[in-house]
């Protein structure tokens, strides 16, 4: 069975990597293979986890899991079309609380601690923290102060990019866009960890070449 | 006899109860502090000359939940020692020791004489705690009574949490203003966002080639502004679709989105008086397993060739393997997210990219209702907020640290209280 396991995974992997050549059957039976094999599974996850592990379990002492509960059913409301309109409060809800609940959250995080993190001395050369730092935090204040400051420039709608502003919002976007060089390069060295992955598991665990 | 012995034997019990009697009160009064010690912990005396160095603990010792706060805090009040206000006073200061439930007691912080309250905000909401302060002398510590376990509850307003109310209170005072004057009927400037221009033009050429236009709102949920953003611009693209006559298709991640979806479009296809047009085909639920969804995504792109694919939402991996797919098609794409990590993947293989606000900021420039208007520029008085405060920031400290000018350190302390987010 263990090896019958290892035999369908690589088969499966090969097939979503043949999609790299071109759409065929092999890749179509895989992309449906897991296609359909995950969306039962986290049917069955939500199920047991939501249902039953929240409020199957929990309805007696927690009396709120019953608004959800509600809201739940209000949604499937849409499958009978006369009152399938009551589903859109459920709908109404989640989207009102998500925006007010994310309001203060975003302002907080977004905002606040944005801020604070760029107030930063540009002469000094010691930190609060008291280390002597020298002309690099000099430079390194200066690129945080100037950045976040030009950033902000640049995501102003109210007045058009002209003039001594729309200098300022040139030099957020060559901020950002460094920014996102810089990401770039990052974030392409972390996926290659997803490749890794599953080329070990080819060449180790399914042909045994590599330990 | 009987008589005799019985006048012996009261005569007995009467000494017997008398001194009883003496031994209690010489008991007491040469130990107070035992009796009222009952349940705290016995001093600690670190030379032996302990009468010497002894010392009256503190008194009335209360533990009380701090109010109005997030349920992060326990208030701790007494009344000092005794011997606190003598001007020789052999008090070197006060030491707090905490309890967690059964555990055993921590020092969790020292306090200089004179002090009689203190707030511990390292606790954890809704786990019980009990304390106890000992006065400490050079050699020794004396313990007071533990309080009653306690344990800090979250009230409804978090007073910590005043200014960043006062902020939003600002920002959106600021939008409702905008709003007013929006529908007063004064035209308010937006400028252009590049990518959403090209929406208009990016159906219209879906349309010419007879192909559908692809829309895929990310992998989030309805809980993520991404998301609502996303849905926001459908609500636009659908409408010009069913304007053009062209075909859109929704593959979604999550079954909320799919039925958000549906009604988006659905009102859009009403709006433009072609109710018929619209079918719930258009969105389909694939699966919430984030590699699934993408597998099945590429594998729509290669077989249904769409002219325009917008990327619009909250994305992670699986960014630039849609992106490029899409690219390969040929497709026209139109992306945008708020996560800095995936933008540059939407720089580089699309056409347009929406960074971060400018996702946000599309539903009120593309509809240029005054509503929608009025909040974008109510975000942007909240922009030039931040901008001030650091620019005042920055500056203040800056001649404070460097030229130590007392009147910039107030203005940086009285900044660190209001941006303070507890």
């Amino acid at each position: 069975m263990e090896h019958f396991a290892l035999w369908l995974s690589a088969f499966l992997t090969l097939g979503i990597l043949s999609f790299l050549y071109k759409d065929n059957p092999w890749y179509k039976l895989s992309e449906a293979v897991f296609v359909g094999i995950s969306a039962g599974f986290w049917f069955v996850t939500l199920f047991w986890d939501n249902l039953v592990g929240k409020f199957w379990d929990g309805w007696q002492d927690e009396p709120m899991l019953w608004v959800g509960a509600v809201l739940g059913f209000l949604m499937l409301l849409r499958l009978v079309p006369r009152i399938g309109w009551i589903s859109r409060w459920p709908l109404a809800f989640i989207v009102g609380a998500t925006s007010g609940l994310w309001l203060m959250n975003y302002l907080a995080s977004n905002i606040m601690v944005q801020v604070q993190a760029t107030i930063q001395s540009l002469l000094s050369t010691s930190y609060a923290s008291g280390y002597d730092a020298g002309w690099g935090a000099m430079i390194n204040s200066l690129v945080i102060v100037v950045g976040t400051f030009t950033g902000l420039v640049y995501f102003y709608f109210s007045k058009e990019h002209k003039g001594a502003f729309g200098g300022a919002a040139r030099v957020g976007i060559f901020f950002i866009m460094i920014t996102f060089g810089a990401s770039f390069g990052y974030t392409v060295m972390s996926r290659m960890s997803l490749l890794i992955g599953r080329i070990d598991f080819l060449l180790g665990d399914w042909l045994g070449l590599i330990n | 006899m009987s008589f005799h012995r019985g006048r012996t034997s009261s005569l007995a019990s009467g000494l017997t109860a008398r001194l009883a009697i003496f031994i209690i009160v010489i008991a007491f009064l040469v130990t107070p502090t035992s009796w009222s010690q009952a349940d705290g912990p016995d001093p600690v005396l670190a030379g032996s000359d302990s009468a010497l160095a002894s010392l009256a603990p503190i008194t009335s010792l209360v533990a009380e939940d701090n109010t109005y706060d997030n349920g992060n805090a326990l208030r701790l009040i007494w009344v000092p020692s005794i011997d606190d206000r003598l001007i020789d006073s052999k008090i070197i200061g006060y030491r707090v020791y905490r309890l967690a439930g059964a555990g055993e007691p921590r020092a969790i912080a020292e306090l200089p004489p004179g002090s009689n309250q203190y707030l511990d905000e390292t606790v954890l909401r809704d786990s019980v705690y009990s304390y106890y302060i000992s006065t400490l002398s050079e050699r020794a510590e004396f313990p007071s009574n533990r309080t009653a376990a306690i344990s800090p509850q979250r009230e409804w307003i978090n007073l910590d949490r005043g200014y960043l109310f006062l902020i939003a209170l600002a920002i959106a005072g600021a939008v409702i203003y905008y709003v007013t004057v929006a529908k007063r009927g004064k035209k308010l400037f937006v400028r252009k966002i590049a990518g959403l221009e090209a929406i208009d033009d990016a159906v219209g050429r879906a349309t010419e080639m007879g192909r559908p236009v692809l829309f895929i709102p990310g992998i989030h949920d309805m809980d993520d502004v991404q998301t609502l953003a996303a849905l926001t611009i459908l609500g636009r693209v659908s409408r010009t679709i069913a304007d053009y006559e062209s075909k859109i298709f929704m593959p979604v991640a999550r079954s909320l989105v799919m039925t958000a979806g549906r009604e988006v479009i659905k009102s859009s296809y009403q709006a433009a008086g072609r109710p018929d047009a619209y079918s719930d085909d258009m969105v389909n639920y694939i699966t919430d397993e984030q590699f699934g969804y993408v597998a099945a995504v590429d594998g729509i792109m290669v077989r249904e060739k769409p002219a325009t694919v917008f990327l619009l939402g909250a994305f992670f991996a699986e960014s630039l393997i849609l992106a490029e797919t899409g690219n390969s098609v040929g497709a026209i794409q139109i992306a945008g997210t708020a996560r800095p990590a995936q933008l540059p993947f939407f720089i580089a293989a699309c056409d347009f990219t929406l960074i971060g606000e400018e996702l946000f900021a599309a539903s009120a420039y593309l509809s240029g209702e005054p509503r929608q208007l009025g909040s974008l520029k109510g975000q942007d008085v909240g922009k030039v907020i931040a901008m001030v405060v650091m620019t005042v920031g920055v500056i203040a400290l800056t001649f404070a640290e460097a030229w130590k000018i007392e009147f910039m350190q107030d203005i940086l302390d009285r900044l660190s209280i209001i941006f303070s987010t507890n």
